[in-house]
């Protein structure tokens, strides 16, 4: 059962399995460093669909059946669907479910949203609540620059502290400690979860999304430190969602400011990772798939090969809208954070 | 919602706005406006020769040469943009590409094109203007207030 520990994080005591994942990603991703660690790299970003928006929903729905298919699981073996994506009133998610037909819980917690569904699925499969639960989180460069930005088309310069939205879905699969599907060795275990408290610095700046979420970010792993009485030694890496090269370096000298010691050669950030510098991502990628991707290919393949025992994920969330950042609103920032440990790491 | 601040909440704001200032890279500003100029410049001899061809060899005049010129440019604008190059061009140029006519063209096609897929009503003609409006707006209203300042003026020449 659940059990609350420390101020703000919840230990899932019986350590809800991680038993089957699934990434999918555009070609831009799939040349990027981490490109080798995607299941599924879509060969047209629009899949032959009519607009990019039902494109990112085909591409979500068809990350949830390659996970389901890697192991012998249907759709309505699974209880709860918890998804979410950047596309108002989160589309994506929406048209998929009535594909899925699982029932569905929508989130929606920007870029941060992986984690969120994690924390979530982590509790609900450790309580009881439901036996299997799927993550599935997306998003799509082209249904993002149109929902925040400019038109694909049109011709202006990004700064250099912009972040390049992740065309990508991921979908985790969360089985509670009895309902490991037979023959599915899980990778491993959800042991902890740190829900974010939204902190909002005053950056009102959309091109610097680093620096709206960096503030966030620093304060879930302090508070989560300081709850399970762990020093960050303990973990093999702390992985940031999308702060990018700016919002790492910002959470960094935050936690150092607050006296968290963290050693900064095991933080990285999914967003500085998933594309290399050559590729004109400027501080990195950003989006719900951008942390979902390198979850659900390169961190949790390193688990199933016994090369990480333990890590901290933290995906960030920059929680703007079209009208708040007209109405001169100043940009609110969260990081949900869980902790990933293999089986007998304990 | 007005006053949610505290006094410590600003104190905060003000120290860490200083600090992302510092973590931010600069913009590499001489590049870009040095880009921005010979860009913009390189486009805007295109129009002057166009504007000539138009002279020497269509027997037009003057102001007659400026609406051709400005026919002709926006049709490369619009053309470039259906090919998908202005973005490329753009991303290099900076306001060099944004300022000339080329640029006014490039924002409506490109939102016209974004948009085509939300209908022809509601879509396009809805969103077609959703960056150059507001330069037509003002454009267009600061002319007005002109050309009233001019009356004025004249009335007591």
């Amino acid at each position: 059962m659940s059990k609350r520990i420390g101020a703000d994080t919840i230990e899932l005591t019986s350590r809800p399995r991680i038993a089957a994942w699934s990434a999918s990603a555009g070609q831009k991703e799939r040349e990027g460093p981490l490109g080798d660690t995607i299941d599924y790299v879509l060969e047209d970003d629009l899949l032959g669909q009519k607009t990019w928006e039902l494109a990112e929903a085909a591409m979500l729905r068809d990350t949830a059946f390659r996970c389901l298919d890697k192991t012998a699981l249907k759709t309505r073996d699974v209880d709860i669907l918890l998804g979410g994506d950047l596309i108002n009133q989160i589309m994506a998610v929406n048209l998929c479910a009535r594909e899925l037909m699982i029932p569905l819980l929508g989130l929606y917690g920007a870029c941060s949203t992986m984690c969120e569904a994690l924390a979530v699925g982590g509790m609900l499969a450790d309580g009881g609540a439901a036996r299997r639960v799927l993550c599935a989180v997306s998003s799509h460069f082209s249904t993002a620059e149109r929902q925040y930005r400019t038109p694909l088309e049109q011709g202006g310069q990004r700064p250099a502290s912009a972040q390049w939205t992740v065309t990508g879905a991921g979908a985790t699969l969360l089985c509670g400690s009895d309902y490991t599907p037979e023959g599915v060795i899980p990778a491993a275990s959800l042991t902890h979860a740190t829900i974010g408290r939204v902190i909002d610095y005053g950056v009102k700046d959309m091109a610097n999304m680093g620096a709206v979420m960096a503030p966030a970010a620093a304060d879930t792993l302090a508070r989560h430190l300081s709850d399970t009485g762990r020093s960050a030694d303990y973990y093999d890496e702390i992985i940031t969602g999308d702060l990018g090269k700016v919002g790492r370096g910002l959470m960094l000298a935050l936690l150092d400011e607050k006296g968290v010691k963290v050693d900064a050669a095991r933080v990285w950030d999914c967003g500085e990772r998933i594309f290399s510098p050559e590729q004109d991502a400027h501080s990195g990628g950003s989006g719900c798939g951008c942390s979902a991707v390198v979850l659900n290919g390169y961190i949790l393949d390193r688990f199933a090969r016994g090369e990480l025992n333990r890590v901290a994920l933290m995906a960030t969330g920059a929680l703007l809208n079209a009208t708040s950042v007209l109405q001169g609103e100043t940009i609110p920032g969260v990081a949900h954070l869980v902790v990933i440990e293999k089986e007998d790491a304990r | 919602m007005n006053g949610w601040k505290t006094s410590r909440q600003r104190d905060i704001e003000q120290r860490y706005l200083a600090m992302v200032e510092r973590f931010t890279p600069n913009h590499a500003m001489a590049m870009n406006i040095t880009r921005a100029f010979l860009w913009g410049g390189a486009i805007c001899v295109l129009g002057e020769a166009v504007s000539e061809l138009g002279k020497a060899y269509l027997g037009l005049e003057t102001a007659d040469a400026s609406a051709f010129t400005a026919i002709v440019m926006v049709f490369l604008g619009a053309f470039l943009t259906g090919l998908g190059q202005y973005d490329k061009i753009g991303k290099h140029a900076g306001a060099g590409s944004i300022v000339p006519i080329t640029g006014f063209a490039n924002s409506i096609v490109s939102a016209a094109m974004e948009f085509r897929r939300e209908g022809l009503v509601l879509g396009v003609g809805a969103r077609m203007f959703i960056i150059a409006g507001p330069v037509l707006v003002y454009g267009i209203g600061s002319s007005v207030v002109v050309g009233l300042i001019a009356w004025v003026v004249g009335l007591f020449r």
